[in-house]
């Protein structure tokens, strides 16, 4: 109105017109004034103004009200649900993965060691608004991209899809360079195990997960395994982190796992059984070797193996632990306690003699049989022609509960605490059951069943002076001994037990040169359903060098086809070859010095000393 | 208001504008040695990878299979028999 250069009479502008009707209405004429006054006095426009203000007050009061509500609405009622919402969007829970622990033998050798590789996953909705580059995916897959695109299909619901799992790093990285969304990758953890079937029943193996699923893999899962860490991280909307908020836990690495296994011994024993096992056609086999001061198992393999690299192929039998799971009826080895017990009850000593004329028994109509008439035998020769008839005559002297007691004492019928998954404790069978025939076939190790692992801690434990310890696979925890048998008592059989070895003895092919051996042959027809049939478990116990024995050994062979089945033929000759080398490379001092000196005089003269002989004399004294 | 409110003023206004500075500063700084810490984890799980490739392969080439074979095939190599040893006493 200001701007108003000349006033209009009679006119109303329309410019004007809502203040002119207001002021009509309130002068109840229209005044027509040459000049609007600028400040006009009266009371009807400063009501009305204030009704305005009120109104429109009222109205930014509400309007602000609104705004608190919804804002105490979004910040603290509903707070939560924001605050999740928003952290789903760029907050993420990552998991940090922690590597399996390796698993070494007693000299730090890797029996198993956990390489990273690499796992391809997918986020099935954004990868296949890329249809165009399917293609080329599936083709860095070595994949069919109909396949491919099937699969993906199938789970586009889903946020998550493995496309390939356990990537070799660079192959892997070949196709994350391809920079296809929804393409990830994820770095898992690969177990190898590079001396293959050869420890593959101690070791066991992982699953894809990378836990453990059998033996010591199994075993000791919680150690190895450690525990994956996750961390809070900012991702922006690339999915690359940009901050890392805060470890949620602390990531612990698996622990490294040390075993008393030798790789070396493992290796001979491997070989040596593996040898047996095609010379004499048998089915399955085991050999055990333990330490015998520390109760340490250096070597244990059996036969059939498998490859734990690729656990899925191959029979399920194959990967029993057999030293550790199968039960077998031991047989004659079972003798050298039967004769323990008879020296400790004091009804005999070494110089007792037994009668085993004509080389057979009839015990409750049954008749015990040895191979030939031995005709009257100390124990010592009882021992080493393995009769059947003295050993029961040796038991007909004692009472149940004693020769009961002596195999406990020696841990049959009990597992040996080594702490391997699925091990069988044997059947011992109790001393108030036995009639006249069962202790006479107890006595030559018939009607009890004992796992190889178990016979090795015995006969470790009698060479140990009598202190039986259970045997382990942890280098370092080596578990208590007890004492059950007399030192003397458990010399004496040691010493009988090394004319088994000697000429005349049945266990010749055990002969270790250099080392006197000290062991027991044994054979024993395989227990089915309803009785006995002609085939033939064989076995040889032993302990080596017998003047301070070192090593036990167990070798157990089941169902050779061959002529040969004794004891002293197949199973002998294995523990012969194992030992020879083992003590060597465990750097035994052979015991049989005398023999070998004689030898040396006679066969080899001095031989000329070469040049780098020479030289080594001169330069350094060994 | 007096001289000195103004004063006081004054300094905590530089204050808060410095402290402010200092947050993002030390913002950058995390945001920097973050990237770093990434890069060398990055490099510490190379290095893993590679150890135990390395360690893998040392296995295959020492296995003892593989050695005997070298040693009896490749280099003719035998043990001595027990007439060729000699126990050395010290």
């Amino acid at each position: 109105m200001t701007r108003r250069r000349e006033p209009t009479i009679g006119r109303v502008d329309a410019r004007e017109l809502p203040s002119m009707r207001a002021d009509a209405r309130v002068g109840g004429a229209v005044r027509i004034d040459p000049k609007p006054a600028p400040k006009r006095p009266g009371s009807a426009p400063t009501v009305n103004l204030k009704a305005r203000l009120y109104g429109l007050a009222m109205l930014l009061a509400l309007a602000s009200t609104a705004l608190v509500v919804r804002a105490v609405d979004l910040q603290v009622v509903r707070k939560d649900f924001y605050q999740d919402q928003g952290d789903q969007r760029f907050l993420r829970d990552k998991l940090v993965p922690v590597s399996r622990g390796m698993i070494t033998d007693r000299n730090g050798e890797p029996l198993a060691v956990s390489t990273p590789v690499v796992s391809i996953w997918a986020a099935p909705a954004e990868l296949l608004a890329q249809k165009a580059r399917l293609g080329e995916l599936a083709r860095a897959l070595a994949v069919d991209p109909e396949v491919l695109e099937q699969r993906l299909a199938q789970r586009a619901d889903k946020e998550f899809v493995y496309l390939r799992r356990r990537m070799a790093p660079d192959a892997a990285q070949r196709i994350m360079d391809l920079a296809i969304p929804g393409v990830n990758a994820q770095r898992e953890f690969r177990r190898y195990y590079p001396a293959g079937e050869m420890t593959a029943h101690v070791l066991g193996f992982t699953n894809i997960d990378d836990r453990g699923q059998e033996g010591l893999e199994l075993a000791f899962d919680e150690w190895l395994a450690g525990k994956s860490g996750v961390k809070r991280v900012i991702q922006n909307r690339r999915g690359e982190v940009v901050e890392n908020v805060e470890l949620v836990s602390e990531p612990q690495p698996g622990r490294d796992l040390r075993l008393t296994i030798d790789r070396r011994v493992q290796y001979l024993a491997y070989r040596e059984l593996k040898a047996a096992m095609n010379e004499h056609g048998a089915t399955s086999g085991s050999v055990v070797i333990v330490d015998i001061p520390t109760g340490e198992i250096l070597a244990m393999v059996n036969w059939p193996s498998y490859n734990p690299n690729a656990p899925a192929t191959g029979d399920a039998n194959a990967r029993r632990n057999r030293a550790v799971t199968d039960v077998f009826e031991p047989g004659s080895v079972i003798k050298a306690f039967t004769v323990a017990a008879g020296l400790e009850s004091g009804k005999f000593t070494t110089e007792s003699t037994i009668d085993t004329t004509p080389g057979t028994l009839l015990v409750a109509n049954h008749i015990v049989r040895d191979t030939n008439n031995y005709g009257v035998v100390d124990l010592t020769k009882l021992l080493a022609k393995s009769s059947n008839v003295g050993a029961t005559k040796v038991a007909f002297q004692l009472s149940n509960d004693h020769l009961y007691d002596m195999f406990h004492r020696f841990g049959f019928g009990e597992a040996t605490g080594c702490g391997f998954p699925g091990e069988s404790p044997g059947v011992l069978p109790a001393a108030n059951g036995w009639g006249q025939l069962e202790k006479a076939t107890l006595s030559y190790g018939y009607g009890l069943s004992v796992t190889p692992l178990q016979l090795a801690q015995a006969y470790a434990g009698l060479a140990n002076d009598g202190r039986v310890r259970s045997p382990t696979f942890v280098f370092g925890a080596a578990n208590g001994d007890s004492a059950v048998l007399d030192p003397t008592i458990s010399r004496t059989v040691v010493g009988m037990l090394e004319h088994v070895i000697q000429p005349g003895g049945t266990g010749i092919k055990a002969a270790v040169p250099n080392y006197r051996v000290a062991g027991k042959t044994g054979t024993s027809r395989k227990a089915v359903p309803g009785g006995y049939q002609s085939r033939y478990i064989s076995v040889f116990a032993g302990v080596v060098p017998a003047s301070h024995p070192r090593l036990a050994g167990v070798v157990v062979v089941n169902d050779p086809r061959g002529a040969a089945y004794y004891g002293g033929l197949v199973a002998a000759p294995v523990f012969g070859h194992v030992m020879t080398d083992a003590l060597r490379l465990l750097d035994v001092p052979p015991d049989d010095f005398k023999m070998l000196q004689a030898d040396t005089r006679l066969a080899l003269p001095p031989p000329a000393p070469s040049p780098e002989a020479a030289a080594f004399a001169e330069g350094v004294q060994p | 208001m007096s001289a000195r409110a103004l004063i006081v003023l004054a300094v905590i206004g530089s204050a808060v504008v410095a402290s402010a500075v200092a947050v993002v500063y030390a913002r950058q700084e995390t945001r920097r040695h973050f990237v770093s810490l990434s890069k060398l984890e990055a490099q510490r799980d190379e290095l893993n990878i590679e150890f135990g490739q390395l360690q893998l392969e040392q296995a295959t080439w020492a296995d003892t299979a593989r050695v005997e074979q070298v040693a009896r095939g490749d280099l003719g190599m035998v043990f001595p028999a027990p007439t060729e040893t000699r126990v050395i006493r010290r």
